[in-house]
C-alpha cells in the first residue's frame, strides 16, 4: 500500500487521553452555563418569558346612544373597518405594495413612504393604511386573504352622526382627549381616549362615555393572538334622551335650508328644547376617525363659520322684537301711561338727531297695541326717551336678556344689554342720550342670541316665569320668576296676536284655527364683528321672528334668525309658522313624519370578523 | 460463527447513546413544529434517521482501508460537488447550499465533512515523524482550506468552520508542540484588536456587539440570542413540560427545530433535560476517543478522532451559542437538530467509526 510509509503504528495515547479531559471540562463548563441561566437566573427569565407572551389589549367601550324625546335614534355607533398592514414578513410587502395600493385606491408612492417611515417601529406592530374602509375595500381584503396575508381588518365602533349636518351643533362631535383635559380629569382620561369635544357629546361626556375594559391575551412572536387569559369587560356608555322632537327638528332644518341663521323651538312651560338648528352646518362625521388637517382648516377658515352654533352663540341686535321688552317695561314701570299715544309722521327728532320710522309715510296716531302690531319705530323712540336707559336695561335683564339662559350646551354667549355703567366700564366713554333712542328699537349696542329671544318672549307670555332651557329630558325644573301684572301680559299677547292675525307685520303667516302670535324684527347689522362675519352681505338686515302659540299659556315658542334675510315678516316668520303648524298637526293626531333621517348605507360586515 | 462475533462487536454503547439522542431530537422536533405549518417534519426526520442507519450499516461492512486508498478520488469528487453547488445550486435564505438530486435537496457540504475526515486521516498517517514540519502544515491547511473556501463562498461560515477542528485535532495528535499551541493562542488574542480596527466591516462589528450585549438591540440580531436565553432560563430545573414551552410554542425561539433546538429542549425539559442531553453527548464523545485509542493503525485512529472532532465542535459551539457565549453562526446540533443531509452525515460518520472498530484486531 502506497500511503503506509511509516510502519510504526503506535498511537499517541497521552494526547488521546488529553482529549478526554478536554471533553469532560467543556461539558462541565457548558453545564455551568445552563445552570446559571436556568437555576440562578431562572426567575428573571421566567418573568421575561411571561412579558413576551402576555399582552394587555384594551377593550374600547362604545359611547352611549342619543335619542330624541320619543326614543328615536339620533346618534348611534357603527362598526367600521380599519385596514392594517403587517410588516413582520418583508417578502409579503415588497412584492405586493403596488397591488395593495391599487386595490384599496391608495397612492402607491405615499404607501411606499409610509412603510418606509415605519421601518423604525417594532416589526410585529402593524401600521394603519386606511380608516373607514368602504365595503369594496373590505371585500378586497377578504378576497385576497391567501395571496396578500399582510393585510388585516380591524373592527372598531365609530360615531355615526345624522347626515347633512342635521342637529350637528346640538350633538357636537368627538375627538382625542387633549393633554389639558387629561390633566384636569384626575385620572379618568388616558391618552388616546375619545371624548366629546362639542355639543351634547361634550356636555354629557361623563354619561355617554363608558369605561374601557381590558383583555389579557397570549400572543406569539408575530404579535398574533393565540388565546385569552382573562377579561375585564368594557362597560358601554349610557344612552341619553333629548327633549328634541325629530319631526320638528327636520322641519326647522328644511325650512332654514341653505340660508345662514338659526331656529330654536322651546316649550316655555318646561324649558324643553324641541328643535334647534344652525346653518350653515358641518358634518360631524368628519371627526369620527380623527379629522384631517385640510378639513379642519376648511371648517375654521370658512367665512360662513359653520362651527358656530348660531342658536346660542350668534350675538346680534334683536331689532323690533325688542319692542316687546320695551312695552313690558312701559307697562310695568308705569313711567308712561298705558293709553299713551304718539303721532308718527314717518320720522322724529330726538336730541338734535333725525330718527326715521321704517314706514316712510308714517303710521299716524298710534297707541301701544297699534305700535306693536305695525311695529312703529317713532312710538318706541318716544317711549324710550321717557323711560330712560337705566329702566330699559333693568327690565331687559329681568326679562332674560344680557345673561346666559343656562342651557346644557357648552359655549353659550350672554348677549349684551347696554347701559351707561357698561359703556363707562368697558368702552371708557360717556353714554349719549341718542343711544337710548336706538336701543329702544333693538339697535345700538344691544345684542341677543336666538335662544335668549325664545326664552324671553316665552317667559313674558307665561306672565314672567322663565324656565331654564334644557336638552336632556327629564331634568328638574329651574325657573327664574319676574311676575308681570296679568293686564300687562294680556295686552302684550293680544298685540302679538294682532301682529299675525290683525293685518300686522306678519299677517302673511296667519294659521287658520291656531292662536299664532309673534313679533317680527329687521335689525341693522351694526357691530364690526357681525359685519366681518357677513362679508358680502354686510348691508343686508338680519331678519328676526319670535312666535308662540296659543296666546294664553303657550306650549311652544319659536325664535328664528335669518342672517341677511332683510325682513322678519318675509324671511323669518314663515319658518316659525311651519314649525307651529307641524307642532299642532302632530298634537292633533295628524301624526306625520316630515322627513326621515336617512343615513348612508352601513359598511358590509364580514362574517369572519365577529 | 464469525458473523455473530462481528455483530456482537459493534459499539452498542455508542449506538445506544446516539439512538437515545435521536429519540430526544424527534420528540423535541415534534413539539416545536406540531402546532405550526411545519408539522409532519418529525416523520421526515424519522425517514432520514432510517436511511442513516442503513448507510451506517453499509459503511461499517466496508473496509476503511479501501476508502483510504480512494481518498484522492473522494477529494476530487468533493471539490467537484462544491463547485457544482456554487454554479447551479438552489438559493435559500440568501445562501446557495443545496443541489437537487432526484428531487431531494442535498447539502453537499455535509458530505464534504465526511470526505475531509478520510483525506486528512490518510495524509496524517503518512507523516512519519512525531513533529509536523512547515511543509506538513502547509499541505494540511491547503487540503482543508480549499473546500472550506468553497463552502465559505456559498456563504456558509458555520460549516466551513467545522472542517477546521478535523485538521487541528489531527495536528494535535500528530505531535503539534504544546509551545506552538500556546504561541498561537496568544497571537490570536493579539490579532483580535487589530482585526477589529482594520479588517471587520461595520455590519460585522454590529453583529459582534449584538452578540456581546443582546439586550441593547432586542429587535435586531441580538433578538435571537435574547429569546434563546429567555427560553432556556425560564425552563428552570424541571422545565415547563413537553409541548408547553411558551417561548418555543409561540415562536419566540428562532429556528427552534434546528439550530436552537437545545433552547427549546431546555425550556420544556428544564436543566434536567439539558443535563441528560449533554451527558449523552459527552458519553458519545468519550466512546469515540476510546475507539480511537483501540484503532488498529494510525489512519483508523485519525479517522475516528476526526469524527469526534467534528461532532464535538458541533455540540460545544451550538450549546455555547444558545446560552449566548458564542455568536450565532448556524451550526446545528448533531442527531437532535432537524436536517436531512446533516443526519445522514452523522450516521455515516458513525459507520466509519464502526468500520475501524470492527477491524481493530490486527490479523
Amino acid at each position: 500500500m502506497v500511503y503506509r510509509l511509516d510502519e510504526d503504528q503506535r498511537l499517541p495515547q497521552t494526547r488521546l487521553a488529553a482529549l478526554t479531559y478536554a471533553i469532560v471540562i467543556l461539558t462541565l463548563l457548558l453545564l455551568f452555563g445552563f445552570w446559571r441561566l436556568q437555576i440562578l437566573e431562572g426567575r428573571h427569565y421566567a418573568e421575561l418569558a411571561e412579558k413576551n407572551r402576555i399582552r394587555t389589549i384594551s377593550l374600547i367601550a362604545p359611547r352611549g346612544r342619543i335619542l330624541d324625546r320619543e326614543g328615536r335614534v339620533l346618534l348611534d355607533n357603527t362598526p367600521s373597518f380599519t385596514i392594517l398592514l403587517n410588516r413582520d414578513n418583508p417578502d409579503q410587502l415588497t412584492c405586493c405594495l403596488k397591488e395593495i395600493a391599487e386595490g384599496l385606491g391608495l397612492d402607491p408612492a405615499a404607501l411606499q413612504r409610509e412603510v418606509h417611515e415605519a421601518a423604525g417601529l417594532p416589526r410585529f406592530q402593524p401600521i394603519v393604511i386606511k380608516t373607514e374602509a368602504s365595503p369594496a375595500d373590505v371585500a378586497f381584503v377578504e378576497a385576497h386573504r391567501a395571496d396578500l396575508p399582510a393585510l388585516e381588518l380591524l373592527l372598531v365602533q365609530r360615531r355615526r352622526y345624522p347626515p347633512a349636518g342635521i342637529l350637528a351643533h346640538v350633538l357636537g362631535y368627538v375627538g382625542q382627549v387633549s393633554p389639558e383635559d387629561i390633566a384636569r380629569s384626575q385620572g379618568r382620561y388616558r391618552p388616546g381616549d375619545v371624548v366629546g369635544k362639542a355639543g351634547i357629546e361634550r356636555e354629557y361626556n361623563d354619561i355617554l362615555m363608558g369605561t374601557d375594559g381590558s383583555r389579557r391575551v397570549v400572543v406569539d412572536s408575530r404579535g398574533r393572538v393565540r388565546g385569552t387569559l382573562g377579561e375585564v369587560p368594557a362597560i358601554p356608555g349610557h344612552p341619553i334622551r333629548l327633549t328634541i322632537d325629530l319631526d320638528l327638528q327636520m322641519v326647522a332644518e328644511t325650512e332654514l335650508g341653505d340660508r345662514a341663521g338659526a331656529v330654536v323651538a322651546l316649550n316655555p312651560q318646561t324649558g324643553e328644547v324641541l328643535a334647534m338648528a344652525s346653518h350653515p352646518a358641518f358634518d360631524p362625521n368628519l371627526f369620527t376617525a380623527g379629522i384631517r388637517p385640510e378639513d379642519w382648516e376648511q371648517l375654521t377658515t370658512d367665512p360662513g363659520r359653520p362651527l358656530l352654533n348660531r342658536a346660542i352663540q350668534a350675538q346680534l341686535a334683536p331689532g323690533s322684537v325688542f319692542k316687546i321688552i320695551m312695552a313690558a317695561a312701559m307697562l310695568e314701570s308705569h313711567a308712561v301711561p298705558e293709553d299713551f299715544r304718539v303721532f308718527c309722521p314717518g320720522s322724529a327728532v330726538f336730541y338734535g338727531h333725525l330718527f326715521h320710522c321704517w314706514e316712510k309715510g308714517g303710521h299716524g296716531l298710534v297707541d301701544l297695541h297699534a305700535a306693536i302690531v305695525h311695529s312703529c319705530d317713532v312710538y318706541f323712540y318716544t317711549v324710550g326717551r321717557r323711560l330712560g336707559i337705566d329702566r330699559i336695561a333693568y327690565f331687559a335683564h329681568a326679562l332674560g336678556l344680557g345673561r346666559k339662559t343656562g342651557i346644557d350646551l357648552p359655549g353659550e354667549e350672554p348677549g349684551l344689554v347696554p347701559s351707561p355703567e357698561w359703556k363707562q366700564h368697558v368702552l371708557h366713554a360717556r353714554w349719549f342720550p341718542g343711544e337710548t333712542i336706538s336701543v329702544a328699537i333693538g339697535q345700538g349696542a344691544t345684542t341677543v342670541t336666538p335662544l335668549q329671544l325664545a326664552y324671553s318672549i316665552g317667559g313674558i307670555a307665561l306672565g314672567g316665569v322663565f324656565h331654564r332651557p334644557h336638552l336632556l329630558a327629564d331634568q328638574p325644573d329651574q325657573t327664574v320668576r319676574f311676575p308681570l301684572a296679568p293686564a300687562t301680559v294680556e295686552q302684550l299677547t293680544r298685540a302679538m296676536y294682532g301682529v299675525v292675525n290683525e293685518g300686522g307685520t306678519a299677517a302673511a303667516s296667519r294659521l287658520e284655527g291656531i292662536e299664532f302670535c309673534g313679533k317680527t324684527g329687521s335689525a341693522q347689522v351694526v357691530s364690526g364683528d357681525a359685519r366681518r362675519r357677513l362679508n358680502g352681505q354686510r348691508f343686508r338686515d338680519n331678519a328676526w321672528f319670535v312666535g308662540f302659540a296659543p296666546r294664553e299659556n303657550p306650549e311652544i315658542v319659536v325664535a328664528v334668525l335669518v342672517e341677511g334675510g332683510e325682513h322678519g315678516a318675509s324671511a323669518a316668520a314663515p319658518i316659525a309658522r311651519e314649525l307651529i303648524r307641524a307642532y299642532y298637526e302632530k298634537k292633533n293626531g295628524h301624526r306625520q313624519q316630515y322627513t326621515r333621517l336617512e343615513w348612508p348605507p352601513r359598511p358590509a360586515l364580514a362574517g369572519s370578523l365577529n | 460463527m464469525r458473523r455473530l462475533d462481528r455483530s456482537m462487536d459493534y459499539d452498542w454503547w455508542l449506538l445506544g447513546l446516539s439512538g437515545l439522542l435521536a429519540l430526544l431530537g424527534l420528540l423535541e422536533i415534534d413539539s416545536a413544529t406540531r402546532h405550526s405549518t411545519l408539522h409532519g417534519m418529525v416523520w421526515k426526520q424519522l425517514c432520514w434517521i432510517a436511511l442513516g442507519v442503513l448507510l451506517l450499516w453499509l459503511l461499517s461492512r466496508m473496509d476503511y482501508e479501501l476508502l483510504l486508498d480512494r481518498a484522492p478520488v473522494l477529494y476530487g469528487l468533493m471539490l467537484a460537488g462544491l463547485v457544482t453547488v456554487l454554479a447551479m445550486g438552489h438559493v435559500r435564505m440568501g445562501a446557495r447550499r443545496w443541489v437537487h438530486i432526484a428531487g431531494i435537496p442535498v447539502q453537499v457540504s455535509e458530505f464534504a465533512k465526511l470526505a475531509i475526515i478520510i483525506v486528512l486521516a490518510r495524509f496524517l498517517a503518512g507523516v512519519r515523524t512525531d513533529r509536523l514540519t512547515v511543509r506538513d502544515w502547509a499541505a494540511l491547511l491547503g487540503l482543508v482550506g480549499l473546500p472550506a473556501g468553497l463552502i465559505l463562498l456559498q456563504p456558509d461560515l458555520g460549516t466551513a468552520l467545522t472542517l477546521l477542528p478535523v485538521a487541528l485535532v489531527g495536528a494535535f495528535l500528530a505531535g503539534w508542540r504544546w509551545k506552538h499551541i500556546l504561541v498561537l493562542v496568544l497571537c490570536g488574542g493579539l490579532a483580535f484588536p487589530l482585526a477589529w480596527h482594520y479588517v471587520l466591516r461595520p455590519y460585522q462589528k454590529a453583529r459582534l456587539v449584538s452578540f456581546l450585549r443582546p439586550e441593547e438591540d432586542p429587535q435586531g440580531s441580538g433578538y435571537q440570542i435574547l429569546q434563546s436565553q429567555i427560553a432556556i432560563g425560564s425552563g428552570g430545573l424541571w422545565g415547563k413540560g413537553w409541548g408547553r414551552g411558551s417561548q418555543n410554542q409561540l415562536g419566540f425561539v428562532p429556528v427552534r427545530y434546528s439550530d436552537f433546538i437545545l433552547a427549546a429542549l431546555a425550556e420544556e425539559l428544564g436543566f434536567m433535560g439539558v443535563l441528560l442531553t449533554l451527558l449523552l453527548y459527552a458519553g458519545i464523545l468519550l466512546r469515540l476517543i476510546m475507539n480511537a485509542q483501540q484503532a488498529k493503525d494510525r489512519a483508523g485512529m485519525y479517522m475516528v478522532a476526526g469524527v469526534a472532532a467534528i461532532l464535538g465542535f458541533h455540540v460545544f459551539v451550538n450549546a455555547a451559542m444558545v446560552i449566548g457565549w458564542m455568536p450565532v453562526t448556524g451550526i446545528p446540533l448533531p442527531l437532535l437538530s432537524y436536517g436531512g443531509s446533516a443526519t445522514l452525515f452523522v450516521f455515516m460518520a458513525l459507520g466509519l467509526v464502526m468500520s475501524v472498530r470492527l477491524r481493530r484486531f490486527v490479523n
